[in-house]
């Protein structure tokens, strides 16, 4: 018990420091490049995102486990995978709607963003590469949420500043985001070798 | 759709290398071109795999637009595409499987990509197939060549090689720099910092180029 414990706890901090999946498996770069100009849209995204991941997460292990590989379809992984995510999205959009408003009008904008993440479809295609169990595929999930909110929050707080320094008319914006990406990326790579699993 | 029979088919194709360029112009879909671009060989079968999807994707769009009901419309592209990309995958995984084994995971993200279902919402869905097919080898042109020059440029800068394909699973490693490379370049941050210098570069063209016109029409 107290092993499999210390695996889990291992999964997570590797999901999200040693393994981040911006800074280590380059996922989810389009939505951490678009959303971390502001700290509040920051906040926000990483909250509905690391959610969304262990849903979907515990969501696809189940049908990967119960329908897909007593079937042998396993081969239809991706199309199965982006339709789970793309209802599970929708879903959540209506039901918060309907529960929430006043959460919706915060964090609704997100949601759509989201089904078009590459991370929150890595997530189930590495659970279902590695053979995860269920606890393990939910501690994955939330590491990588984790990691992903961690990332934002860095570069959002990062990128404020900036808009006030004076960099040369050809970094201006994304190249000059790249660059600091690649900055911090470097200082990530730090933590390799923290845990080997 | 008359007008639309008139687009030059020539300026189609290079607004997705130029003006449209996904990575550079657009800032799209660049997860892999910094997870995969560490090596000349990689970065290239990856740009192809992407301008297969891309083209078959726009192809098969184009021939299915009359019959898509447009309010079920995108979950109907979302399906095309990981379809195509499912047929992408297992081909890789059966002629490349060295390559596979590297850049797997990204092929199956393929499907997650903005700017594939980005095309067949906004052009494939609404023109005729040979434009469209056209429309698609220009996008998927336009990111094969991006993602040579950014692996060009990591692998020359970072290892000082090149490697080249010269068949399915035949490939020739020229070295150039026999003294210490630069071998951030290769690392996970490096590519960062390539692709940010890069457009940094495309920018400076850019701005250039206009000051010039800008000149030239006063």
């Amino acid at each position: 018990m107290n092993s499999e414990f210390t695996k889990l706890f291992e999964l997570i901090i590797s999901a999200s420091l040693i393994n981040n999946f911006v800074f280590t498996r380059f996922l989810g770069l389009c939505i951490f490049f678009g959303v971390s100009k502001k700290m509040e849209t920051a906040v926000g995204m990483s909250i509905t995102f690391t959610a969304v991941m262990m849903i979907s997460a515990a969501l696809s292990w189940i049908v990967y486990t119960k329908v897909m590989i007593p079937l042998e379809i396993t081969f239809l992984e991706i199309i199965v995978f982006i339709g789970i995510i793309a209802g599970l999205v929708q879903a959540s959009d209506t039901i918060m709607r309907k529960v929430s408003p006043g959460l919706y009008y915060k964090l609704g904008i997100y949601l759509a963003l989201i089904s078009t993440n590459c991370i929150i479809l890595a997530v189930p295609l590495v659970n279902a590469g590695e053979k995860y169990t269920f606890i393990q595929s939910l501690a994955f999930g939330l590491g990588s949420g984790l990691g992903f909110a961690l990332a934002l929050i860095i570069m959002a707080s990062i990128r404020e500043k900036l808009e006030l320094a004076d960099v040369p008319v050809a970094f201006k914006g994304l190249p000059m985001a790249f660059v600091i990406t690649g900055l911090i990326a470097l200082a990530f790579t730090g933590f390799s070798g923290l845990i080997t699993l | 759709m008359s007008s639309i029979s008139t687009i030059n088919l020539k300026d189609l194709f290079l607004n997705g290398i130029i003006k449209e360029n996904t990575i550079f112009k657009l800032a799209l879909s660049l997860c892999p071109s910094i997870a995969v671009t560490n090596n000349l060989k990689n970065g290239i079968f990856m740009g192809l795999a992407v301008l297969f999807v891309q083209t078959m994707v726009n192809i098969t769009i184009s021939l299915m637009r009359k019959v898509i009901q447009p309010k079920v419309r995108l979950p109907i592209f979302m399906l095309v595409i990981s379809g195509w990309v499912t047929i992408t995958q297992m081909l890789m995984a059966a002629f490349v499987p060295d390559v596979y084994a590297k850049v797997g995971l990204y092929i199956a993200l393929i499907v997650a990509f903005a700017s594939i279902l980005a095309r067949a919402e906004m052009f494939a869905s609404k023109n005729s197939i040979i434009p469209s097919m056209v429309d698609g080898l220009g996008m998927g042109a336009g990111f094969l060549f991006a993602l040579t020059v950014i692996s060009f440029f990591r692998e020359l800068v970072g290892k000082g090689t090149l490697t080249v394909p010269t068949g399915l699973s035949t490939q020739h490693v020229f070295t150039f720099i026999n003294t210490k490379p630069v071998l951030i370049m290769v690392l996970p941050a490096g590519g960062f910092l390539a692709v940010g210098i890069l457009m940094a570069f495309f920018n400076w063209i850019d701005v250039r180029y206009m000051k010039k016109a800008a000149h030239a029409s006063h």
